[in-house]
């Protein structure tokens, strides 16, 4: 909610690192320094990050001096290890090992949403009624998770740590729902339904059958609680009216909470932060988040993309890589079939073939080949290179020479193995880098699509990393790249690879 | 073979993708699929390119060979009316309890109530046959809730006819059941090769065995290729820069000179090296941990141009290839 800062200095960057792409960056630090921030909900489809995102942000903010508090719903079991959340208990704890030069502290506690329910009932009602409620059947599978009551309880959690304003800030995971919006859908559900007709029906017959005005109603009643007693079985019936009534009188504001929470969403202190891996249905479910957020006047600070793959080669485009790979595949075969009597060849020739080689490639290439390209760029080079070149074999031939009397065997035995196996792994480092910039192209069209869609939308990349995270020093480096404002991902216009477009 | 074939696996490993492959595997010579999507996310029509599904079954593809797929996206609340039309003649009262909220109430809120309709719909499917006496689907395949619900999802009858200890929601819910424990049913879990989704994999299925449910098969999602093997991974730490970069000139990407075009390359293209390295480490130790399972493992490579319908068939054939079907 820091449009202003993250405008200007976006457009500073601009300028020198000439970004033609309209896909804003998303600035996180002054969202996590602001005070007025006071909350950050991070959602988005399953297997996205979340979590490790809002963990990540938390620690982040409270190593730059703020007292954090992170709600996390259902967090990979190592991750919770990282932050000593690993046992449910329902209340915020310390976590230990920050960096807290700059005053700040993290608290971090994962939801136990039976708990959470139990409490309340505990708070509300008196201890008998209370121990009714909880006693009761129809409670006990209601409380321990079914439709909605995770995210209701998600959502209560998150208005009881604010109105205990212990923290500065209160960053919150949502829990992974069928649907990535139920976390606001379900309060109001569960809200209009325990304040709805259905349950003054179910509680009411007692209060309606005294009034004459009200007998057809009661007829209805009869023919309803005729058809729920056939559906359910009697007892079912029986447990869900005496559950009813008891919520009824205990949790008279039930909506009432449900919308204050709702509000608070909605209130300037919060932020949304969408949370997607560069996939289609990861995104196209950011896309409608993004969308449902707009239409419930939510504030959304942006979309979080992780797991986004880079490559400091990028220039290399993947077409050039696998041509590159060919040749050396080629190179070899030359060299094995015919080459035995050229390796036996003097250093002066050895010299002068490595000349040579660079432009056989290109002819043994077909026509219309991505080497067409590779070649021009190649003579320039080569043009520009020679006498560089020349300093660099003499250099490689010194080199070879101080191998070879280290290892007597290899130059006069088999300098051709030596070659073909550095041959083979250019190959295949080139056939990795291809399959790399494959994957990035593919990224970079998912990307694109949503920002065409959402170009308001500011967006923070997060470089993939080879493994999962377990301790706080992976967060706190996840929070690093969270805050780097480096597109992982070259824009569209830039570099040779025209990958996609 | 399991007649119902049930699909489940972590957010993002792409389950929905390989309850469709396989409901196309399965589709064999005149063979005919029904493929069941239960969450309302409308990812089988997007999958299959076609326009969102209503509640009610259509063929969406033809498979090599000339089975059939059918689709239906099961909506809760059509499917309660339903139920209530088909075994209680209710369709009236549907409407009341709807304008009551109760229908909202049961779908929504009702402790499993939707689950059950919705397992209870697959499971009809299963057990439907045609005036002829014959099965009407050889195979229903359920894109399942993800790994995380699914025992809870599919165990839902058992909780559900605990509440109801009488009446036809007891005997719907223990017919239900009986089918869901029994080997005409099977739970595959969608996986990938890395460590939360194989570590939530392990959970789950020591989860289905203590509820009895019958597991089925793990499939390992979106595998990348193996571009260089052990023997090459231990070249790219012991070849020099220079070699390296000799080589790439060579190959026609420019100078290998410090600061030529070729000689360039050679630090990201090592430095990619040693990504893929880390990540080739943690597949392996993966790949163990599944295989100490004890369950059928299959793998399905990763699409280097993205999902889409080709690419659906493509992963099918895969897994006939693989005896899935």
């Amino acid at each position: 909610m820091s449009p202003e800062p993250a405008l200007a200095q976006e457009g500073a960057r601009e300028g020198t690192r000439h970004r033609l792409s309209p896909a804003r960056v998303l600035d996180l630090d002054p969202l996590l320094d602001d005070p007025k921030t006071r909350i950050v909900v991070c959602c988005g489809s399953g297997g996205v990050g979340k979590t490790t995102t809002a963990a990540a942000l938390g620690l982040r903010a409270a190593e730059r001096g703020r007292k954090v508090v992170v709600l996390t719903i259902d967090p990979a079991r190592r991750l919770a290890q990282s932050m000593g959340i690993d046992s449910l208990d329902n209340v915020p704890r310390r976590v230990k090992g920050i960096e807290d030069a700059a005053g700040g502290e993290l608290h971090a506690m994962m939801l136990d949403m039976k708990r959470t329910f139990d409490e309340i009932v505990e708070a509300h009602a008196d201890p008998e009624r209370a121990a009714a409620i909880l006693g009761n059947p129809f409670y006990q599978s209601l409380s321990a998770g079914f439709a909605g009551t995770q995210e209701y309880m998600a959502m209560e959690k998150l208005g009881q740590l604010r109105a205990r304003d212990e923290w500065d800030l209160i960053v919150v995971d949502t829990p992974p729902s069928r649907s990535a919006l139920d976390f606001l859908d379900a309060p109001k559900r569960l809200g209009s339904f325990l304040d709805g007709r259905l349950i003054r029906l179910l509680t009411a017959p007692a209060k309606l059958g005294g009034r004459a005005g009200m007998k057809f109603l009661n007829v209805g009643m009869s023919m309803m609680t005729g058809t729920l007693g056939k559906l359910l079985g009697g007892q079912l019936l029986k447990d869900v009216q005496t559950f009813v009534a008891a919520m009824d009188t205990t949790f008279g504001g039930f909506r009432t909470r449900a919308d204050a929470t709702y509000k608070l969403l909605q209130a300037p202190g919060t932020a949304f932060l969408v949370v997607a891996a560069p996939e289609r249905d990861a995104l196209r479910e950011a896309a409608y988040f993004v969308e449902r957020l707009a239409a419930e006047r939510m504030p959304l600070a942006g979309l979080v993309l992780n797991r986004v793959h880079g490559s400091g080669a990028a220039q290399l485009s993947a077409e050039r890589a696998l041509a590159a790979a060919e040749n050396l595949d080629e190179r070899r075969i030359v060299d094995q079939d015919g080459g035995k009597a050229g390796l036996r060849n003097s250093p002066d020739t050895y010299g002068s073939s490595d000349h040579a080689e660079p432009s056989a490639p290109a002819s043994t290439s077909g026509p219309g080949s991505p080497a067409t390209e590779a070649a021009t760029e190649r003579a320039d080079d080569t043009a520009a290179d020679t006498a560089a070149d020349d300093t660099a074999a003499a250099d490689a031939a010194a080199d070879d020479a101080a191998a070879d009397t280290a290892d007597g065997t290899r130059a006069t035995d088999h300098p051709d193995r030596a070659d073909g196996g550095v041959d083979e792994l250019t190959a295949g480092l080139l056939r990795l880098h291809a399959e790399r910039m494959q994957l990035l192209s593919r990224e970079r069209r998912t990307r694109d699509r949503f920002t065409a869609l959402h170009p308001e939308v500011a967006v923070a990349e997060v470089a993939a990393l080879p493994g999962d995270v377990h301790d706080l020093a992976g967060l706190r480096d996840i929070g690093n790249r969270l805050a780097a404002n480096r597109p992982e991902l070259p824009e569209s216009s830039e570099g040779p690879a025209g990958a996609g477009a | 073979m399991s007649r119902l074939q049930v699909v489940s696996g972590k957010g993002g490993t792409g389950k929905t993708t390989v309850a469709a492959a396989l409901a196309l595997a399965l589709a064999t010579e005149g063979k005919r699929t029904l493929l069941v999507e239960v969450e309302g996310r409308q990812g089988i029509a997007q999958l299959f390119e076609t326009e969102a599904l209503p509640y009610e079954e259509r063929k969406i593809a033809v498979a090599p060979g000339g089975g059939e797929v059918f689709a239906l996206a099961i909506d809760p609340e059509l499917a309660l009316l339903d139920y209530l039309q088909m075994f209680y003649k209710l369709g009236g009262a549907g409407r009341a309890l709807k304008k009551l909220g109760a229908i909202d109430f049961a779908t929504t809120i009702a402790p499993g109530l939707r689950d059950v309709l919705l397992t209870g719909k697959a499971c009809e499917a299963v057990r439907r046959k045609d005036k002829s006496g014959r099965f009407v689907y050889d195979y229903v395949v359920m894109d399942a809730p993800p790994t995380g619900r699914i025992t809870r999802f599919l165990n839902v009858n058992d909780e559900v006819a605990g509440l109801a200890k009488i009446g036809p929601i007891h005997n719907q819910a223990q017919a239900v059941m009986r089918v869901l424990k029994s080997a005409e049913t099977a739970v595959h879990l969608v996986t990938l090769l890395e460590e939360m989704p194989v570590q939530e994999t392990a959970d789950g299925i020591a989860e289905l065995r203590a509820a009895r449910l019958p597991v089925g098969r793990v499939i390992v999602n979106m595998v990348r290729p193996e571009v260089l093997d052990a023997a090459e991974l231990e070249l790219v730490r012991s070849t020099p820069r220079t070699a390296v970069a000799r080589s790439l000139s060579a190959a026609g990407l420019g100078g290998a000179r410090r600061g030529g075009h070729a000689e360039r390359l050679v630090d990201p293209l090592l430095r990619q090296a040693e990504e893929y390295a880390e990540r080739y480490a943690l597949e392996h130790e993966q790949r163990a941990v599944l295989g100490e399972l004890g369950l059928p493992l299959h793998e399905l490579p990763l699409l280097a141009e993205g999902m889409d319908l080709a690419g659906l068939y493509e992963l099918a054939t895969e897994l006939r290839k693989q005896g899935m079907s």
